[in-house]
Protein backbone atom coordinates (compact mmCIF):
# COMPACT_ATOMS: atom_id res chain seq x y z
CA UNK A 1 0.00 0.00 0.00
CA UNK A 2 1.30 3.23 -0.62
CA UNK A 3 0.73 6.35 1.79
CA UNK A 4 0.02 9.39 -0.03
CA UNK A 5 1.65 12.28 1.36
CA UNK A 6 0.16 16.14 1.15
CA UNK A 7 2.59 18.08 -1.43
CA UNK A 8 6.42 18.47 -0.30
CA UNK A 9 6.28 21.89 -0.94
CA UNK A 10 3.39 22.94 0.99
CA UNK A 11 5.49 21.39 4.06
CA UNK A 12 7.42 24.28 4.05
CA UNK A 13 5.14 26.60 3.97
CA UNK A 14 3.10 24.96 6.77
CA UNK A 15 6.36 25.23 8.44
CA UNK A 16 7.02 28.91 7.91
CA UNK A 17 3.61 30.11 9.19
CA UNK A 18 3.99 28.98 12.50
CA UNK A 19 3.84 31.56 14.89
CA UNK A 20 6.85 32.62 17.42
CA UNK A 21 4.94 31.70 21.08
CA UNK A 22 6.93 34.94 22.34
CA UNK A 23 6.09 37.38 19.59
CA UNK A 24 3.10 35.66 17.81
CA UNK A 25 2.58 38.51 15.06
CA UNK A 26 5.51 37.55 13.16
CA UNK A 27 6.42 34.16 11.98
CA UNK A 28 9.11 31.38 12.98
CA UNK A 29 10.72 32.35 9.10
CA UNK A 30 10.25 36.22 9.45
CA UNK A 31 12.63 35.98 12.42
CA UNK A 32 14.97 34.02 10.63
CA UNK A 33 15.22 30.91 12.71
CA UNK A 34 14.01 28.31 10.40
CA UNK A 35 16.60 27.38 8.67
CA UNK A 36 15.48 24.21 6.52
CA UNK A 37 12.99 22.44 5.79
CA UNK A 38 13.38 18.57 4.04
CA UNK A 39 10.82 16.06 3.00
CA UNK A 40 12.52 12.43 2.18
CA UNK A 41 10.79 9.91 0.05
CA UNK A 42 9.14 8.12 2.82
CA UNK A 43 6.96 11.54 3.68
CA UNK A 44 10.38 12.05 7.01
CA UNK A 45 10.37 16.01 7.42
CA UNK A 46 13.12 17.46 8.54
CA UNK A 47 13.21 20.81 10.05
CA UNK A 48 16.26 22.66 11.41
CA UNK A 49 15.78 25.45 13.48
CA UNK A 50 18.61 27.68 14.83
CA UNK A 51 18.18 29.45 18.99
CA UNK A 52 17.96 33.19 18.95
CA UNK A 53 19.53 33.01 22.45
CA UNK A 54 21.54 30.03 23.81
CA UNK A 55 18.68 30.13 27.00
CA UNK A 56 15.54 31.01 24.66
CA UNK A 57 12.72 29.10 26.52
CA UNK A 58 10.60 29.04 23.67
CA UNK A 59 12.87 26.66 21.58
CA UNK A 60 10.36 23.81 22.87
CA UNK A 61 7.67 25.40 22.89
CA UNK A 62 8.44 25.86 18.81
CA UNK A 63 9.59 22.50 18.49
CA UNK A 64 6.10 21.46 19.77
CA UNK A 65 4.42 23.59 17.84
CA UNK A 66 5.93 22.57 14.22
CA UNK A 67 5.51 18.70 14.93
CA UNK A 68 1.67 20.04 15.66
CA UNK A 69 1.73 22.14 12.73
CA UNK A 70 3.23 19.56 10.28
CA UNK A 71 0.78 16.36 11.81
CA UNK A 72 -2.47 18.53 11.54
CA UNK A 73 -1.22 19.06 8.09
CA UNK A 74 -0.37 15.26 6.68
CA UNK A 75 3.22 14.71 8.32
CA UNK A 76 3.49 12.80 10.87
CA UNK A 77 6.97 11.88 10.89
CA UNK A 78 9.12 14.83 12.12
CA UNK A 79 12.19 15.50 13.33
CA UNK A 80 13.62 18.56 14.50
CA UNK A 81 17.13 19.39 14.68
CA UNK A 82 18.88 22.71 16.21
CA UNK A 83 21.45 24.17 14.50
CA UNK A 84 23.89 26.39 16.57
CA UNK A 85 26.17 27.61 13.53
CA UNK A 86 25.74 30.21 11.77
CA UNK A 87 24.62 31.89 15.09
CA UNK A 88 21.34 33.39 14.46
CA UNK A 89 21.66 37.64 13.61
CA UNK A 90 18.86 39.67 13.99
CA UNK A 91 20.38 40.65 10.46
CA UNK A 92 18.27 37.95 9.29
CA UNK A 93 14.76 39.03 10.16
CA UNK A 94 13.05 40.19 7.23
CA UNK A 95 11.29 43.11 6.23
CA UNK A 96 8.29 42.11 6.73
CA UNK A 97 9.11 41.05 10.37
CA UNK A 98 10.38 44.32 11.64
CA UNK A 99 7.44 46.01 9.96
CA UNK A 100 5.26 43.67 11.95
CA UNK A 101 7.32 44.13 15.23
CA UNK A 102 6.83 47.78 15.34
CA UNK A 103 2.70 47.74 14.22
CA UNK A 104 2.40 45.79 17.71
CA UNK A 105 4.58 48.43 19.21
CA UNK A 106 8.09 46.99 19.01
CA UNK A 107 10.89 49.04 18.07
CA UNK A 108 12.58 46.77 15.46
CA UNK A 109 16.33 46.00 15.34
CA UNK A 110 18.87 48.21 13.96
CA UNK A 111 21.20 46.09 11.68
CA UNK A 112 24.11 44.96 13.54
CA UNK A 113 27.80 45.89 12.52
CA UNK A 114 29.35 42.45 13.06
CA UNK A 115 32.23 41.63 15.37
CA UNK A 116 31.62 45.56 16.72
CA UNK A 117 30.81 45.97 20.58
CA UNK A 118 27.04 45.90 21.40
CA UNK A 119 25.49 48.50 19.31
CA UNK A 120 24.51 51.58 20.46
CA UNK A 121 22.10 54.09 18.87
CA UNK A 122 21.88 57.67 19.28
CA UNK A 123 17.99 57.81 19.16
CA UNK A 124 15.40 55.26 18.99
CA UNK A 125 11.90 56.33 17.63
CA UNK A 126 8.65 55.75 19.50
CA UNK A 127 7.11 52.65 17.30
CA UNK A 128 3.86 54.14 18.50
CA UNK A 129 4.22 57.82 17.89
CA UNK A 130 7.45 57.81 15.95
CA UNK A 131 9.26 60.49 18.41
CA UNK A 132 12.62 60.15 18.47
CA UNK A 133 12.48 61.62 21.66
CA UNK A 134 13.00 58.19 23.76
CA UNK A 135 15.23 56.93 26.90
CA UNK A 136 16.42 53.41 27.82
CA UNK A 137 14.70 52.24 30.68
CA UNK A 138 16.31 48.76 30.79
CA UNK A 139 18.81 46.93 28.30
CA UNK A 140 17.26 44.07 29.28
CA UNK A 141 13.21 43.60 28.50
CA UNK A 142 10.93 40.75 28.95
CA UNK A 143 13.15 38.84 27.54
CA UNK A 144 16.69 38.62 26.59
CA UNK A 145 16.44 39.44 23.37
CA UNK A 146 14.35 42.96 24.08
CA UNK A 147 15.10 46.05 25.98
CA UNK A 148 12.83 48.56 27.42
CA UNK A 149 12.17 52.13 26.55
CA UNK A 150 9.62 55.32 27.26
CA UNK A 151 8.63 57.85 24.95
CA UNK A 152 8.93 61.17 26.07
CA UNK A 153 6.47 63.02 23.46
CA UNK A 154 3.50 60.40 24.41
CA UNK A 155 4.45 58.70 27.77
CA UNK A 156 4.19 55.45 26.94
CA UNK A 157 6.52 52.42 27.44
CA UNK A 158 7.70 49.98 24.67
CA UNK A 159 9.71 47.18 24.16
CA UNK A 160 12.46 47.35 21.43
CA UNK A 161 14.32 44.14 19.90
CA UNK A 162 18.19 44.26 20.31
CA UNK A 163 20.27 43.88 17.74
CA UNK A 164 22.07 40.70 17.52
CA UNK B 1 43.07 10.94 20.53
CA UNK B 2 41.00 13.61 18.86
CA UNK B 3 42.54 16.12 16.59
CA UNK B 4 41.22 18.75 19.10
CA UNK B 5 42.74 16.49 22.28
CA UNK B 6 42.25 13.46 24.09
CA UNK B 7 38.69 12.21 25.00
CA UNK B 8 39.40 13.07 29.00
CA UNK B 9 40.94 16.39 28.04
CA UNK B 10 37.98 17.23 26.38
CA UNK B 11 35.35 16.00 28.65
CA UNK B 12 37.34 18.01 31.70
CA UNK B 13 37.70 21.25 29.97
CA UNK B 14 34.37 21.19 29.05
CA UNK B 15 32.99 20.70 32.97
CA UNK B 16 34.75 23.98 33.95
CA UNK B 17 33.32 25.93 30.72
CA UNK B 18 30.28 24.58 31.83
CA UNK B 19 30.38 24.06 35.58
CA UNK B 20 31.30 28.21 35.05
CA UNK B 21 28.22 29.38 33.35
CA UNK B 22 25.63 26.93 35.25
CA UNK B 23 26.74 27.89 38.88
CA UNK B 24 27.02 31.69 37.68
CA UNK B 25 23.48 31.57 36.44
CA UNK B 26 22.15 29.43 39.86
CA UNK B 27 23.89 32.28 42.00
CA UNK B 28 22.71 35.29 39.84
CA UNK B 29 19.31 33.75 39.88
CA UNK B 30 19.28 34.34 43.60
CA UNK B 31 17.95 37.83 42.62
CA UNK B 32 14.71 37.50 40.94
CA UNK B 33 11.84 38.71 43.33
CA UNK B 34 14.85 40.77 45.14
CA UNK B 35 16.69 43.13 42.82
CA UNK B 36 16.38 46.58 43.67
CA UNK B 37 14.10 47.57 40.76
CA UNK B 38 11.69 45.58 39.25
CA UNK B 39 14.10 46.47 35.32
CA UNK B 40 17.14 44.91 37.24
CA UNK B 41 15.10 41.87 38.25
CA UNK B 42 14.36 40.99 34.68
CA UNK B 43 17.95 41.89 33.49
CA UNK B 44 19.58 39.62 36.09
CA UNK B 45 17.23 36.83 35.49
CA UNK B 46 17.81 37.38 31.92
CA UNK B 47 21.93 37.32 31.93
CA UNK B 48 21.10 33.92 34.49
CA UNK B 49 18.93 32.74 31.39
CA UNK B 50 21.76 33.17 28.89
CA UNK B 51 24.39 31.96 31.22
CA UNK B 52 21.98 28.68 31.94
CA UNK B 53 21.51 27.86 28.07
CA UNK B 54 25.16 27.98 27.79
CA UNK B 55 25.92 25.64 30.51
CA UNK B 56 23.37 23.56 28.86
CA UNK B 57 24.75 23.61 25.96
CA UNK B 58 28.53 22.89 26.95
CA UNK B 59 27.06 20.01 29.59
CA UNK B 60 24.89 18.44 26.57
CA UNK B 61 28.08 18.17 24.72
CA UNK B 62 30.74 17.18 27.62
CA UNK B 63 28.21 14.19 28.19
CA UNK B 64 28.69 12.86 24.24
CA UNK B 65 32.50 13.39 24.57
CA UNK B 66 32.72 11.57 27.88
CA UNK B 67 30.43 8.58 26.27
CA UNK B 68 29.22 7.26 29.45
CA UNK B 69 25.67 7.94 28.92
CA UNK B 70 25.34 10.96 31.23
CA UNK B 71 23.02 13.76 30.12
CA UNK B 72 23.34 17.34 30.91
CA UNK B 73 21.20 16.79 33.91
CA UNK B 74 23.12 14.09 35.15
CA UNK B 75 26.13 16.13 35.16
CA UNK B 76 24.47 19.03 36.91
CA UNK B 77 22.40 17.31 39.23
CA UNK B 78 24.56 13.66 40.11
CA UNK B 79 27.47 15.17 40.90
CA UNK B 80 28.94 16.56 44.84
CA UNK B 81 30.82 19.64 44.77
CA UNK B 82 34.20 17.76 44.94
CA UNK B 83 33.43 16.72 41.21
CA UNK B 84 32.51 20.59 40.05
CA UNK B 85 35.04 22.07 37.84
CA UNK B 86 34.22 26.32 38.28
CA UNK B 87 36.26 28.71 39.41
CA UNK B 88 35.63 30.27 42.82
CA UNK B 89 34.61 33.63 41.37
CA UNK B 90 30.96 32.27 40.64
CA UNK B 91 30.24 30.33 43.48
CA UNK B 92 31.07 33.48 46.08
CA UNK B 93 27.95 34.44 47.70
CA UNK B 94 25.66 37.30 46.67
CA UNK B 95 27.04 39.62 50.00
CA UNK B 96 29.71 40.04 52.12
CA UNK B 97 31.23 36.84 53.09
CA UNK B 98 30.05 34.52 55.48
CA UNK B 99 26.46 36.31 55.62
CA UNK B 100 23.09 35.30 53.92
CA UNK B 101 22.90 38.61 52.32
CA UNK B 102 22.63 40.35 49.20
CA UNK B 103 25.21 42.89 48.10
CA UNK B 104 24.05 44.76 44.82
CA UNK B 105 27.22 46.21 44.40
CA UNK B 106 29.54 42.92 45.19
CA UNK B 107 27.07 40.81 42.43
CA UNK B 108 27.78 43.41 40.08
CA UNK B 109 31.92 43.63 40.73
CA UNK B 110 31.27 39.53 40.47
CA UNK B 111 29.57 39.91 36.70
CA UNK B 112 32.02 42.58 35.60
CA UNK B 113 34.97 40.72 36.42
CA UNK B 114 33.51 37.02 34.92
CA UNK B 115 31.24 38.19 31.81
CA UNK B 116 34.53 40.34 31.00
CA UNK B 117 36.67 36.99 31.04
CA UNK B 118 33.89 34.85 29.37
CA UNK B 119 33.86 37.35 26.32
CA UNK B 120 37.67 37.44 25.96
CA UNK B 121 37.37 33.51 26.36
CA UNK B 122 34.34 33.00 23.78
CA UNK B 123 36.11 35.42 21.25
CA UNK B 124 39.22 33.25 20.91
CA UNK B 125 37.16 30.07 21.87
CA UNK B 126 35.28 30.50 17.95
CA UNK B 127 38.01 29.72 16.60
CA UNK B 128 38.50 26.27 18.50
CA UNK B 129 39.12 22.87 16.41
CA UNK B 130 36.73 21.83 18.50
CA UNK B 131 34.05 22.60 15.88
CA UNK B 132 30.99 21.94 18.43
CA UNK B 133 32.76 24.54 20.80
CA UNK B 134 33.13 26.46 18.68
CA UNK B 135 29.40 26.71 17.73
CA UNK B 136 28.83 27.01 21.45
CA UNK B 137 31.28 29.97 22.02
CA UNK B 138 29.71 32.06 18.39
CA UNK B 139 26.63 32.35 20.73
CA UNK B 140 27.73 32.93 23.64
CA UNK B 141 30.14 35.46 22.58
CA UNK B 142 27.04 37.74 21.40
CA UNK B 143 25.17 37.38 24.73
CA UNK B 144 28.32 38.07 27.19
CA UNK B 145 29.17 41.32 25.45
CA UNK B 146 25.32 42.65 26.47
CA UNK B 147 26.69 40.78 30.56
CA UNK B 148 29.65 42.86 30.36
CA UNK B 149 27.70 45.49 28.52
CA UNK B 150 25.40 46.19 31.94
CA UNK B 151 28.22 45.73 34.55
CA UNK B 152 30.00 48.17 33.30
CA UNK B 153 26.92 50.64 33.28
CA UNK B 154 26.30 49.50 36.64
CA UNK B 155 29.95 49.90 38.20
CA UNK B 156 30.58 53.13 36.61
CA UNK B 157 26.81 54.58 37.98
CA UNK B 158 27.75 53.38 41.31
CA UNK B 159 31.71 53.99 41.65
CA UNK B 160 30.51 57.73 40.07
CA UNK B 161 27.45 57.92 42.22
CA UNK B 162 27.19 59.21 45.36
CA UNK B 163 29.73 59.07 48.17
CA UNK B 164 28.15 55.72 49.88
CA UNK B 165 27.75 54.02 46.46
CA UNK B 166 31.14 54.79 45.95
CA UNK B 167 32.30 53.27 48.98
CA UNK B 168 30.24 50.29 48.71
CA UNK B 169 31.04 49.36 44.83
CA UNK B 170 35.11 50.07 45.96
CA UNK B 171 34.48 47.32 48.79
CA UNK B 172 32.92 45.07 46.38
CA UNK B 173 35.59 45.45 43.91
CA UNK B 174 38.09 44.90 46.63
CA UNK B 175 36.10 41.92 47.83
CA UNK B 176 36.00 40.25 44.35
CA UNK B 177 39.08 40.98 43.33
CA UNK B 178 41.46 38.18 44.97
CA UNK B 179 39.28 35.54 43.21
CA UNK B 180 39.81 36.54 39.85
CA UNK B 181 43.36 35.59 39.63
CA UNK B 182 42.19 31.84 39.42
CA UNK B 183 40.26 32.60 35.94
CA UNK B 184 43.99 33.12 34.46
CA UNK B 185 45.53 30.00 36.11
CA UNK B 186 47.16 27.41 33.30
CA UNK B 187 47.89 24.01 34.12
CA UNK B 188 48.80 20.75 32.50
CA UNK B 189 45.22 20.53 30.69
CA UNK B 190 45.14 23.77 29.40
CA UNK B 191 48.57 23.42 27.97
CA UNK B 192 47.87 20.35 25.83
CA UNK B 193 44.18 21.82 24.88
CA UNK B 194 45.81 24.84 23.54
CA UNK B 195 48.22 22.89 22.03
CA UNK B 196 45.30 21.07 20.15
CA UNK B 197 44.05 24.30 19.67
CA UNK B 198 40.80 22.97 20.77
CA UNK B 199 41.11 25.46 24.25
CA UNK B 200 42.71 28.53 25.15
CA UNK B 201 45.60 29.03 27.33
CA UNK B 202 43.84 31.18 30.61
CA UNK B 203 46.71 33.10 31.44
CA UNK B 204 46.71 34.66 27.73
CA UNK B 205 43.56 36.25 28.49
CA UNK B 206 44.59 38.23 31.44
CA UNK B 207 45.75 41.18 29.54
CA UNK B 208 42.83 41.86 27.51
CA UNK B 209 40.70 40.97 30.53
CA UNK B 210 43.06 44.04 32.76
CA UNK B 211 42.67 46.50 29.77
CA UNK B 212 38.73 46.09 29.58
CA UNK B 213 38.66 46.19 33.48
CA UNK B 214 40.57 48.60 34.24
CA UNK B 215 38.84 50.66 31.66
CA UNK B 216 35.82 50.21 33.39
CA UNK B 217 37.02 50.99 37.11
CA UNK B 218 38.45 54.00 35.76
CA UNK B 219 35.71 55.85 34.44
CA UNK B 220 33.93 54.40 37.60
CA UNK B 221 36.70 56.41 39.53
CA UNK B 222 37.22 53.40 41.20
CA UNK B 223 40.73 52.47 42.16
CA UNK B 224 41.90 49.52 40.62
CA UNK B 225 42.95 46.86 43.67
CA UNK B 226 46.74 45.27 44.15
CA UNK B 227 47.40 42.23 42.81
CA UNK B 228 47.95 39.54 45.79
CA UNK B 229 46.24 36.78 47.83
CA UNK B 230 44.76 34.51 44.63
CA UNK B 231 43.07 31.70 45.90
CA UNK B 232 42.50 29.05 43.92
CA UNK B 233 41.37 25.12 43.82
CA UNK B 234 38.00 25.26 41.68
CA UNK B 235 39.18 23.72 38.79
CA UNK B 236 40.32 20.48 41.52
CA UNK B 237 37.44 20.85 42.72
CA UNK B 238 38.59 22.20 46.23
CA UNK B 239 35.65 24.61 46.83
CA UNK B 240 34.87 27.12 49.23
CA UNK B 241 31.70 26.11 51.72
CA UNK B 242 29.10 28.13 49.55
CA UNK B 243 29.40 25.64 46.91
CA UNK B 244 27.79 22.84 48.74
CA UNK B 245 25.36 25.00 50.03
CA UNK B 246 24.45 26.09 46.44
CA UNK B 247 24.59 22.43 44.87
CA UNK B 248 22.01 21.63 48.20
CA UNK B 249 19.22 23.85 46.83
CA UNK B 250 19.87 23.14 43.19
CA UNK B 251 20.07 19.57 43.34
CA UNK B 252 16.80 19.18 46.00
CA UNK B 253 14.53 19.02 43.58
CA UNK B 254 16.07 16.06 41.63
CA UNK B 255 17.11 14.53 44.99
CA UNK B 256 13.25 14.50 46.23
CA UNK B 257 11.73 13.52 42.26
CA UNK B 258 14.95 11.36 41.07
CA UNK B 259 14.37 11.40 37.20
CA UNK B 260 12.63 14.35 37.24
CA UNK B 261 12.23 16.58 33.83
CA UNK B 262 10.05 19.27 32.35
Amino acid sequence: MTTVHAPADRAAEVVAAVPDPELPMVTIADLGILRGVEVSGTGRVTVTITPTYSGCPAMDTIRTDIRRALTAAGWPDVEVRTQLAPAWTTDWMTQEAKHKLAEAGIAPPEPHQDGGPVPVRLSMRCPNCGSPDTSEISRFGATSCKSLWRCRSCAEPFEHFKAL
Amino acid sequence: MNASGGRTDRFEYLLRLGDDALVAAQRLAEWVSRAPELEEDMALANIALDQLGQARLLLSYAGEVEGAGRSEDDLAHLRTDREYRNCLLVELPNGAPGEDTLDFGVTIAKLLGFSAYQHGLYQRLVASTDQRLAEIAGKAVKETAYHLDHAALWTCRLGDGTAESHRRMQAAVEQVWPYTHELFQADDLTARLAVAGSGVDPASLRDGWLSTVEKVLAEATLTRPEDGWAPDGGRFGSHTEALSYLLGEMQSLHRAHPGVSW
